[in-house]
């Protein structure tokens, strides 16, 4: 019975995703004919489309820049705050937390159309600059509440040798705090790379230019110039997802905890 | 110049107030302002509507109350389906063993893929012509069952709660087994000793035991539920057709015909439902748990 029940799941996740790597090695015909078979003629023609067509290596950059802008600075800011709030006396530290877990609570849905009115009166709408900044202040709620959770259980005897010998907030943070917690920044980092890298919501609404679009949005462009053409989409699904699952299958249990990190306290 | 001990730490957490206050708090309360207002979100001028947008929201507006229904039905199918499906495979994984850990990172990994990925897999398994959903049921005899899932008005949220449970239940799994895995082993060996069987123990150890990661798994699952735009564009197109629309993709379908004000106004319905739920949530916790 365990087995069977655990049996039909992976066939259920599995399933699926073989039948996407394998499209998008096929024809559409081939694909309706036969989805389940391994490609009786592999064609990269498809990857030829999506790659040249649609400008995808340019995309996977405009990714790629928006995750290694954002990502790092919400860390950096969030880990000052977190350490602050692990810092600070009891009331000023509990008002701190609060200002951050309003955020938690505000779904981007509800803000994003006054963030667009601003956005857009600033000039920073349809620029990878605006995607950035949007990025982390919608994460840094998530990110104060996964680090400052980590900080606060560490206990004060760890700064007193330091602060002894005379050293700053700063020393501390950077000395101590910061080398500490790397279990926590890893999860945190991790977290916030899935989380900006899949995101749609913000480019859809931000980004006009084709030349600044992410990766979800290039993907959801494909829907309606491709509609049925499976194998396209497909082709499309593999070449955004490859990057994550790659990371994924190397650095395995720091995604779990990350993710779940996430999940837990976002 | 010392108000209290460490003061000089809130220097540390200007930059990050600076940033959220300025790019996130105040257009939060910029949104209370737009939604009393007409305004269009180009024009220089707008009038000042006072609550008429908030009564509208509420009391006369069909979209708007058809996207909370589906809202609500998916939330409701995706919070019981996938709290009882990521409970199943967690009790099943429990256990430290090669085959479960390979099967909990298989379970875990939808969650890597970007929800417009996870619609497309979905869209081609829902294809009505073509999906893999209905060749399966063909090949088996069991044309009967086969369906146009998305294209069916009547079931088409649901069709997407399945694909959103297959999306996040293993990440809720996760959860659920760091919970298991907390329970002292001597509450199964007395349960043992007092004859009690696997389901017995389940009953009367397991699911107390989890109560806190339930109570989480719930609280995520329905934040998440409310958020699921992304899967939803990518399933439906852009902008989704009535039976799939959600009130995240009603806010945001308003807000490009050009009705700012009224979106803004749908936008703080949408935090009160929100609230209201979370709010429910924690009293019905509260109930179960004394």
């Amino acid at each position: 019975m365990r087995r069977a029940v655990l049996a039909l799941y992976a066939l259920l996740i599995a399933v699926p995703l073989v039948v996407i790597v394998g499209g998008s090695f096929k024809t559409t015909p081939e694909l309706f004919a036969s989805p389940f078979g391994p490609p009786s003629n592999p064609t990269l023609d498809n990857y030829v489309t999506v790659l040249t067509k649609q400008d995808m290596l340019r995309v996977l950059g405009n990714s790629l820049t928006v995750v290694a802008v954002s990502v790092p600075v919400t860390l950096l800011l969030g880990s000052l705050v977190a350490f602050a709030v692990a810092r600070l006396p009891r009331w000023p530290s509990r008002i701190l937390f609060a200002i951050f877990a309003i955020g938690l609570a505000v779904p981007a849905q509800a803000v994003m159309i006054p963030q667009y009115v601003q956005f857009d009166r600033l000039g920073l709408r349809d620029s990878l600059t605006g995607l950035i900044l949007v990025n982390i202040v919608v994460t840094l709620p998530i990110a104060v509440f996964i680090l400052a959770g980590f900080m606060r259980t560490l206990p004060a005897e760890l700064y007193e040798a330091a602060e002894l010998d005379g050293a700053g907030p700063w020393a501390c943070y950077r000395r101590i705090a910061v080398p500490v917690s790397y279990p926590s920044l890893a999860a945190t980092a991790i977290f916030l790379i899935v989380m900006h890298w899949n995101d749609l919501l913000y480019p859809l609404l931000f980004i006009d230019d084709p030349d600044k679009r992410t990766l979800p949005l290039a993907l959801l462009d494909f829907q309606g110039e491709y509609l049925t053409e499976y194998p396209l989409l497909f082709t499309g699904v593999v070449v955004a997802s490859l990057p994550m699952v790659l990371a994924y299958a190397f650095l395995q249990r720091h995604f779990v905890a990350g993710i779940t990190a996430g999940a837990v306290k976002g | 110049m010392i108000f209290f001990k460490n003061w000089r730490l809130l220097l540390f957490a200007a930059p990050a107030l600076a940033l959220y206050g300025g790019f996130f708090l105040l257009p939060a309360v910029q949104g209370l302002r737009y939604a009393t207002t007409d305004w269009d979100g180009y024009s220089p001028a707008f009038t000042d509507v006072g609550l008429s947008n908030l009564t509208d929201v509420v009391s006369d507006d069909d979209l708007f109350r058809n996207a909370l229904t589906n809202n609500l039905k998916f939330l409701l199918v995706v919070v019981l389906g996938q709290t009882a499906l990521a409970l199943l495979l967690a009790v099943l994984l429990a256990a430290r063993s090669r085959a479960s850990t390979a099967l909990r990172a298989l379970f875990f990994l939808p969650t890597v893929l970007s929800s417009v990925s996870v619609a497309f897999i979905w869209k081609f398994v829902y294809d009505p012509n073509f999906g893999l959903a209905n060749s399966l049921l063909g090949a088996a005899g069991l044309d009967r069952f086969q369906s146009a899932y998305l294209g069916d008005e009547a079931t088409a949220i649901l069709w997407v709660a399945v694909a959103q449970i297959w999306f996040h239940a293993g990440q809720m799994m996760v959860i659920y087994i760091a919970g298991i895995n907390q329970i002292p082993e001597e509450l199964y060996d007395a349960a043992k000793t007092d004859g009690a069987g696997r389901w017995q123990q389940f009953r009367h150890v397991t699911w107390p035991m989890v109560a806190p990661a339930t109570a989480l798994v719930i609280a995520y699952t329905s934040l998440q539920s409310f958020k699921a735009f992304d899967l939803i564009l990518g399933l439906a197109g852009n902008p989704p057709r009535s039976s799939l629309d959600v009130l995240s993709t009603r806010i945001y379908t308003t807000f490009t015909n050009s009705q700012l004000g009224y979106a803004a106004a749908e936008s703080v319905i949408f935090m009160v439902a929100i609230a209201a739920v979370t709010l429910l949530q924690n009293r019905a916790a509260r109930m179960v748990h004394g």
